[in-house]
């Protein structure tokens, strides 16, 4: 991974007020889908497609491409957007999601578009599917990451922690999972649903390397990103804490916004928000 | 009653089975030992298979393959949920993973992981349910999986296989490692009689004719087409009545012509199997034949039941799938035939 220069860090950030935009244009076509954590995300997904992955847009399935997984499936419309960002498909594709044909199904199917890696949205499945992957890797000495993106409320999930001690038994090094501790769920925050924390201890207690970041700060993500890799001999898993709706005001950090799109009415202002953000990315240069 | 084809008898002949009647010369072996001598030649012959187990290693038999291929097998401890996931990404990194446990754990507890992560992403992963049926024995209703076929053949892009013998259970796992995409292989704990030889042939998808006959199908699946070779010599031998025996070893994709012809030839059918008559085998008979040559069909299976402690005979007697309750099955079924207008 390069050193991450001021420059890029600005354009890393410009994406993610792309994505973003991208993300509430594509909610409002479809009629559907989740807010709170695509956007939260977007910052995230910006680093990792525009500075973290070894991949090639043009050549999806390339052999020594790191694996991203997504595992809960239902935030791909952040995915959707940087991936056309990148290159992987046309832009306009976007507004096909959720609609019948469309390679951008409502959640993510990897026999439908390459470079998805595995299907996901039922919860809690994709860290195990990672860690498959990762030791498939070990086995044949590969050397690329499999880095797996994850919600806080599929933590939840007894499958995840099934995958977690597997990882740990054959420290997978190769394996970095990336938790969205946003907070929310459908039913309400985290912590009164079904609490989590301390989140990182847990990890620690299953013989995990845990790091905590500010997932919207990324600057702050590619260093914890950086540290992970460094680690050796066992599985790492980065908490990043992000702000629900983030860029968004009037969504952020309200549950309520976890699975509903904004109207359109909402999503002029959404997108004025978005603008005004830019403006403040580039006011701050 | 009536003649016997030709050509279906030349078919039966090509099966080249053993003397199946004399079950004292039989060969008596467990489908789970096939298995397991299955697995260690498809390891020898793919260095990718790669072996996956939930703390069931030797009673799945995937011992041997574990022993000759250590660097290739990965035990998980008791986490089925996972065996399923986490071998969908194996599958992913280009290995082949087999996955055994029993076939209550697995496919029973892991459904929907082999519904999403294994068959909607069309992962290449061998799902080896073990210890299937009530011939667990004395485990009981817990242990013993008779709902198994109708919760994997409901799944696109899943094949589903239940050979009949220990040798081709064999012959099965080789095969199934040779063919890409998901497939459950579903397998017993009991030693059964071996009725196929080293020069019977098997084909994934391919339903085999073991004997030739017009007067009534018996379609069956498992261990149990011993069973229901028996009726059909009982039933030539006491009654007169000349059964076609199908070894309908693909549950999915089934053999479908090869069902439809014995349904024509004899304009009866019994489906046999050890599950479920609700979803199984035969209601998967039932759907082509209603569709495409509707004829009289009895069902010898599990009648909506959990499955219980007892030896593997008590059990199969007190389920209804000896080979006296196929020949009485058979017999109703000619009396049905017999009324149609």
């Amino acid at each position: 991974m390069d050193r991450l220069s001021h420059e890029r860090l600005v354009a890393l950030q410009e994406r993610a007020n792309d994505i973003r935009r991208d993300f509430i244009t594509m909610l409002v076509e479809a009629g559907s889908g989740h807010s709170a954590g695509p956007l939260d995300m977007a910052d995230i997904f910006s680093a990792l497609y525009f500075h973290i992955l070894r991949h090639r847009p043009d050549d999806p399935l390339w052999d020594d491409r790191d694996r991203l997984i997504l595992s809960n499936g239902h935030i791909c419309p952040v995915r959707y957007a940087a991936m056309a960002e990148a290159g992987y498909f046309p832009r306009a594709e976007l507004a096909t999601l959720r609609k019948f044909g469309s390679r951008l199904q409502g959640h993510p199917e990897r026999e439908r578009l390459p470079g998805l890696e595995t299907t996901s949205g039922p919860l809690g499945a994709g860290l195990a599917q990672a860690a498959g992957i990762a030791y498939g890797a070990k086995m044949d000495g590969k050397t690329w990451r499999v880095y797996c993106v994850a919600s806080d409320a599929e933590q939840q999930c007894g499958l995840n922690w099934e995958a977690v001690l597997f990882a740990a038994k054959f420290r997978l090094d190769n394996l970095i999972c990336i938790i969205d501790r946003n907070q929310i769920q459908i039913d309400g925050p985290t912590e009164q649903v079904m609490p989590l924390d301390p989140l990182p201890a847990k990890y620690q207690a299953f013989n995990w390397a845990t790091l905590e970041c500010d997932g919207n700060d990324i600057a702050a993500f590619v260093d914890a990103v950086a540290r992970a890799q460094a680690v050796r001999e066992k599985p790492i898993v980065i908490v990043a804490h992000t702000l629900a709706g983030k860029g968004v005001e009037f969504m952020e950090g309200d549950f309520h916004w976890h699975g509903k799109p904004p109207s359109p009415q909402e999503a002029v202002e959404a997108l004025r928000e978005l603008r005004t953000l830019k403006g403040k990315i580039e006011a701050g240069t | 009653m009536s003649g016997v084809d030709a050509s279906d008898a030349r078919a039966a002949k090509s099966m080249r089975l053993a003397d199946y009647l004399d079950a004292a010369k039989l060969e008596q072996k467990a489908t789970r030992t096939g298995f397991g001598e299955g697995l260690v030649e498809a390891g020898r012959e793919n260095p990718n298979v790669v072996g996956v187990c939930a703390d069931l290693t030797e009673s799945t038999h995937m011992q041997a393959f574990s022993e000759a291929f250590p660097e290739r097998f990965i035990e998980i401890g008791v986490q089925e949920q996972l065996l399923a996931a986490m071998s969908a990404g194996l599958a992913m990194a280009g290995k082949i993973p087999f996955i055994a446990s029993y076939a209550m754990f697995c496919p029973g507890r892991a459904w929907e992981q082999i519904r999403t992560n294994i068959c909607l992403n069309d992962a290449n992963v061998k799902i080896a349910g073990a210890h299937a049926g009530v011939s667990v024995g004395p485990d009981g209703a817990t242990h013993q999986a008779v709902e198994d076929i109708a919760i994997t053949r409901a799944i696109p892009n899943l094949t589903v296989v239940v050979p009949c013998d220990a040798l081709q259970t064999k012959r099965a796992a080789l095969a199934v490692a040779r063919t890409p995409g998901p497939v459950y292989l579903r397998f017993g704990r009991e030693k059964s009689p071996v009725v196929t030889t080293a020069q019977t042939p098997f084909e994934i998808g391919r339903a085999q004719v073991f004997r030739d006959g017009a007067d009534v199908a018996l379609v069956a699946c498992g261990i149990l087409v011993y069973n229901a070779l028996v009726a059909a010599a009982q039933l030539a031998r006491d009654d007169g009545v000349e059964c076609l025996v199908l070894n309908n070893h693909t549950v999915k994709p089934m053999d479908e012509a090869a069902v439809i012809a014995a349904a024509r030839r004899c304009g009866a059918v019994v489906t046999v199997e050890e599950h479920e008559v609700l979803g199984g085998m035969g209601s998967r008979v039932a759907e082509s034949l209603a569709e495409h040559h509707p004829v009289p069909v009895e069902f010898i299976g599990v009648r909506d039941r959990f499955g219980q402690s007892g030896t593997p005979q008590e059990l199969i007697e007190e389920y209804g799938m000896a080979p006296h309750h196929i020949v009485a099955a058979a017999k109703k079924v000619l009396g049905r035939k017999a009324a149609r207008p």
